[in-house]
């Protein structure tokens, strides 16, 4: 079948309508299974559903071929109603080789699609994922699942027989042939994947030639091939009308600091130490000079910090990120900022730990370290957004706290937000509040620790103002004066006024939403990426009649003025976290509510299932 | 004294006054420490910049009190960060003049790795380093500078270990000018300091200091009148390098990249080292010279114009604002694949 174009569609086959669905795309680390599932939730976004992804890649950059550790993978979940989560269960997972159908095949339903690609399933392959026999030869596997086996090396060779390539290149294009496969079997159109080829690969024709047909080609063999009885289509979802564009929580991290940037009209410097999985917020800076941000790659986490604090005490913005590993090196960092009371903002993309942990897997563990670990009295103001798109307004509005009260904020991302996806309404910038940003130029009256009366913050003075010449650092100041101070009454001001001042920021915070009835029997509180998760179960209880609502907090210190309210409405609090419970703690301290946990520590988010589960005990527990 | 915002005048005719600040010195009496300021403090008006548009940073110990006395901006931050914090600083506002003050155990042990990449980049700041070979603010431990064999409260049968030359350090990190000081010679320090600071690029100068409580005496050897002639190596652009008494001088030559010490008058003049601070190989030879075979240069060791960091990352932004105009973040948000519901 080498002829690209499109065959008269001879076979009629049956389109069966679905609510969502969930795919999954395995294979090994080289097998291109990361663009394969980009590509699929853009034709998925393109017809108009709504999705969420969950990217799963191994640490290694070319793990062994073959290996079970070598296994990366692609899942999105993609509906005609709202979907908040990468999904649970399978519908369809396609495992290019031994080692992905073995990692992956127990989250496949019972009865779900299998596709396999039958050539990886030689006893190389089957040797390296430890398969004493073929699986794809027992019987039960095509009982429990509709399993299709297919050739998918062979024809992608096939296909592009006359395409000027060498073998190895040919056969690397099977990742489309594949992509076009499933772009059928769910009615997703193909023509944004052909856009992207075509831009990818602009300098390259015989490669975008190859990657065209093994696309098409995968796509016209559901069409006709016998084995495919039907396909499955999605309705469009029900989404506020607007232009939307695909984005990662990095990317909307990133974006979040050009549009602050521009509006107050300040140069950023933005200092970043190489780390998973926070780097691609500096490549993507790296890539936008024009908005006046200037990145530095630092020889380390705490020169990276020490940058931005120098840069705000010259009258920047200063922005930074790590993970957790790096967090902790930037502690000290943090506390010089918190003393001089300069505005920076350090971004920490959660992964799971301790020490090196998982790198590429994603956690929730780090609430207490940016909350308290730091030597003494160290108050910062804490924020995490709730979905990748909602990055961007929290890098905005981190900006935006940090100068106006001039003091270090802390955003809390996490791995699956930052290389996850979604569907983003793209907002008007005009919208964003103003940052308003005033250096102090009089000398008259002028104290470097003399504060605002409504925020408490000192003033921001640049340094070549003349008449303002003067000294800060890391020893405790006199109140007003900022000179150096070993007074005991005043040490014992200034943490409190410290701490007030990041107390105050909870004026900033609006109403918080209540999704679900104002009282009831169970409340789930999250913060992070676990509002998907959280939001899927309580709405499907909601639906079913239960007195069960949810809040997701952007901010995590201060909290919101009304949420001790708001607690007291239910009867059982419940805190889903991917961590031992850091959260529920802090509730059941500041609030005295007997909030319990739902704590999972796996890498991964929380299945909505288990959140499901966990409240209807709750409830069971009521009766 | 208020000023209008933006205002820039012309530069003040400025004096030593003009750059000291109200804060009580509180160094020990009779510490290095007071001739460093003050020779720094002279050293000001000199630079003719106006004194709003200069920044000390310090990290930790007692140099890095320094910021305190200056009637500058000022930022004494964390231990051994000085060199980063003054990147940023740089990054953000390459229109100020950014003084690092440091010292053996600040700039050579917590801060060694920052020190190093702030030379290695060419960072336009000059960094001052008070070498007293002591940790002194914490009271008497030894330093990354001390000898092997000192004796401290933390070496009670001496230092294992062996020391590093800052200045050995500073040429291997890169920089582009390094040079050596003493805290009992004001008007060479003055003169060193100067040059320092007006140099284009990351500029290095170790300054031997005195610690009177802990350390005393640490440099005696170019102290004391008699031993100073045979321990003090005067450098001098063009100069041949010429040491000891009057009546009976010595000079260096170099075997191949041997340094060896002669009389003076055994050798043709022509035979002897000829100091040229733009020659980075003989600056290297330079920074291994020490007692007791050799004596201990004094002066600018090497200085070279080359490339620095933050100026070429302006001009990357400087040319991305020309050829595509100012970043629009409206613009930005609808690149790429977009598509319309509804």
């Amino acid at each position: 079948m080498s002829d690209a174009s499109a065959p008269a569609s001879a076979v009629h086959k049956q389109r069966r309508q679905l609510d969502r669905a969930v795919v999954r795309f395995a294979g090994d680390s080289g097998d291109g299974m990361q663009v394969t599932g980009e590509q699929f939730a853009t034709e998925a976004a393109w017809a108009g559903a709504d999705l969420v992804t969950l990217p799963n890649f191994p640490a290694e950059i070319r793990a062994p071929a073959g290996t079970l550790f070598g296994v990366s993978s692609y899942q999105l979940q993609f509906g005609s109603r709202r979907v908040y989560t990468p999904g649970d269960r399978l519908d369809c997972l396609v495992a290019m080789n031994p080692a992905a159908l073995k990692v992956h095949l127990g989250d496949l339903k019972e009865g779900g699609l299998l596709i396999v690609n039958t050539a990886a399933f030689e006893q190389k392959n089957l040797d390296r994922a430890g398969y004493r026999s073929n699986p794809l030869t027992d019987a039960a596997l095509e009982d429990r699942y509709r399993l299709h086996k297919i050739d998918i090396t062979r024809m992608t060779m096939e296909a592009l027989e006359e395409v000027a390539l060498g073998a190895r290149e040919k056969e690397r294009c099977k990742n489309f042939f594949a992509l076009g496969l499933v772009s059928w079997i769910y009615t997703r159109p193909i023509e944004p994947t052909l856009g992207w080829i075509g831009r990818r690969f602009a300098k390259n024709a015989a490669i975008a030639e190859a990657n065209t047909r093994a696309l098409k080609t995968g796509y016209h063999f559901g069409e006709t091939a016998e084995i495919f009885t039907e396909c499955y289509g999605i309705e469009p979802a029900a989404m506020p009308p607007g232009v939307y564009r695909s984005i990662t929580g990095n990317r909307a991290l990133a974006w979040g600091i050009l549009a602050a940037a521009q509006r107050t009209r300040l140069p950023v410097v933005y200092g970043a130490y190489p780390i998973t999985p926070a780097s691609d917020i500096l490549h993507e800076l790296a890539l936008h000079k024009r908005f006046g941000v200037r990145t530095f790659q630092a020889e380390d986490e705490i020169a990276a910090i020490g940058s931005i604090i120098g840069a705000a005490f010259g009258g920047a913005i200063g922005v930074c990120a790590s993970s957790g590993p790096g967090i902790a090196l930037k502690a000290e960092g943090m506390n010089l900022a918190v003393m001089a009371e300069l505005p920076i903002v350090v971004f920490d993309i959660q992964r799971a730990g301790p020490s090196t942990g998982l790198p590429t897997k994603t956690e929730q563990a780090d609430l207490l370290m940016v909350l308290h670990g730091r030597n003494s009295e160290s108050p910062v103001v804490v924020l995490a957004p709730a979905t990748p798109g909602d990055c961007f307004f929290i890098a905005y509005e981190a900006i935006r706290i940090a100068v106006k009260y001039m003091v270090p904020v802390v955003v809390l991302s996490d791995g699956y937000l930052a290389s996850g996806a979604e569907p983003w309404l793209i907002p008007d910038p005009k919208t964003l509040r103003d940052i308003p940003v005033k250096f102090r130029t009089d000398a008259e009256g002028f104290f470097p620790y003399l504060r605002d009366e409504a925020t408490l913050a000192r003033p921001w003075v640049r340094p070549g103002t003349p008449g303002l010449e003067h000294r800060i650092g890391g020893l405790e100041k006199e109140h007003i004066t900022g000179t150096v101070s070993y007074d005991a009454e005043n040490h014992d001001l200034m943490v409190r006024l410290r701490a007030e001042k990041v107390r105050r920021v909870a004026q900033e915070i609006p109403p918080t939403t209540v999704n679900g009835p104002s009282a009831g029997d169970v409340l789930v509180v999250g913060w992070g990426s676990t509002y998907g998760t959280i939001t899927a179960a309580v709405e499907e209880l909601q639906q079913e009649g239960k007195a069960v609502a949810s809040i997701q907090l952007r901010h995590l210190n201060p909290l919101p003025p009304d949420l001790g309210q708001i607690l007291r409405q239910y009867d059982r609090i419940l805190v889903p976290e991917v961590n031992s419970g850091q959260l529920v703690r802090i509730l059941r301290a500041e609030y005295l509510v007997d909030a319990v946990g739902l704590n999972r520590v796996r890498g991964l988010p929380i299945p909505t299932q288990e959140v499901r589960e966990t409240i209807e005990q709750l409830l069971r527990d009521k009766q | 004294m208020s000023h209008p915002a933006g205002e820039t005048a012309a530069p003040r005719k400025y004096t030593k006054k003009d750059f000291e600040s109200d804060q009580d010195v509180r160094w020990c009496p009779g510490c290095g420490d007071y001739a460093i300021l003050s020779a720094a403090q002279k050293m000001m008006p000199d630079l003719g910049l106006p004194r709003e548009n200069i920044v000390f940073i310090s990290g930790i110990g007692c140099s890095s009190r320094f910021p305190y006395y200056m009637n500058t901006y000022g930022f004494h931050t964390i231990h051994g960060r000085a060199p980063a914090i003054a990147t940023g600083l740089r990054l953000a506002r390459p229109d100020l003049k950014v003084f690092v003050v440091t010292g053996d155990g600040d700039g050579l042990s917590i801060g060694g790795n920052h020190l190093l990449h702030v030379l290695r980049r060419n960072v336009n700041v000059t960094i001052l380093l008070f070498n007293n070979r002591i940790y002194g603010l914490t009271k008497g431990q030894y330093s990354p500078t001390s000898e092997v064999g000192k004796v401290t409260k933390s070496t009670p049968m001496g230092a294992a270990d062996r020391p590093l030359s800052p200045c050995a350090f500073a040429r291997g990190s890169g920089a582009t000018f390094v040079a050596r000081t003493v805290d009992r010679n004001v008007a060479h320090m003055e003169e060193t300091l100067k040059r320092a600071a007006q140099h284009h690029g990351a500029a290095f100068v170790e300054i031997l200091q005195n610690c009177n409580v802990y350390n005393d005496l640490a440099w005696n050897v170019l102290y004391d009148r008699e031993s100073k002639s045979l321990s003090e190596l005067r450098l001098e652009h063009g100069r041949p390098l010429l040491f000891g008494p009057v009546d009976d001088r010595r000079g260096l030559v170099l075997d191949g990249p041997t340094p060896r010490a002669v009389r003076a008058k055994d050798v043709p003049e022509s035979a002897l080292w000829v100091h040229d601070e733009t020659n980075p190989w003989k600056a290297s030879v330079l920074t291994k010279l020490a007692p007791p075979d050799f004596p201990i240069p004094i002066g600018v060791i090497e200085s070279l114009q080359e490339p620095v960091y933050e100026e070429i990352l302006l001009e990357q932004e400087h040319k991305a604002i020309t050829d595509r105009g100012p970043g629009d973040i409206g613009a930005l948000l609808v690149s790429g694949d977009t598509w319309r519901i509804g």
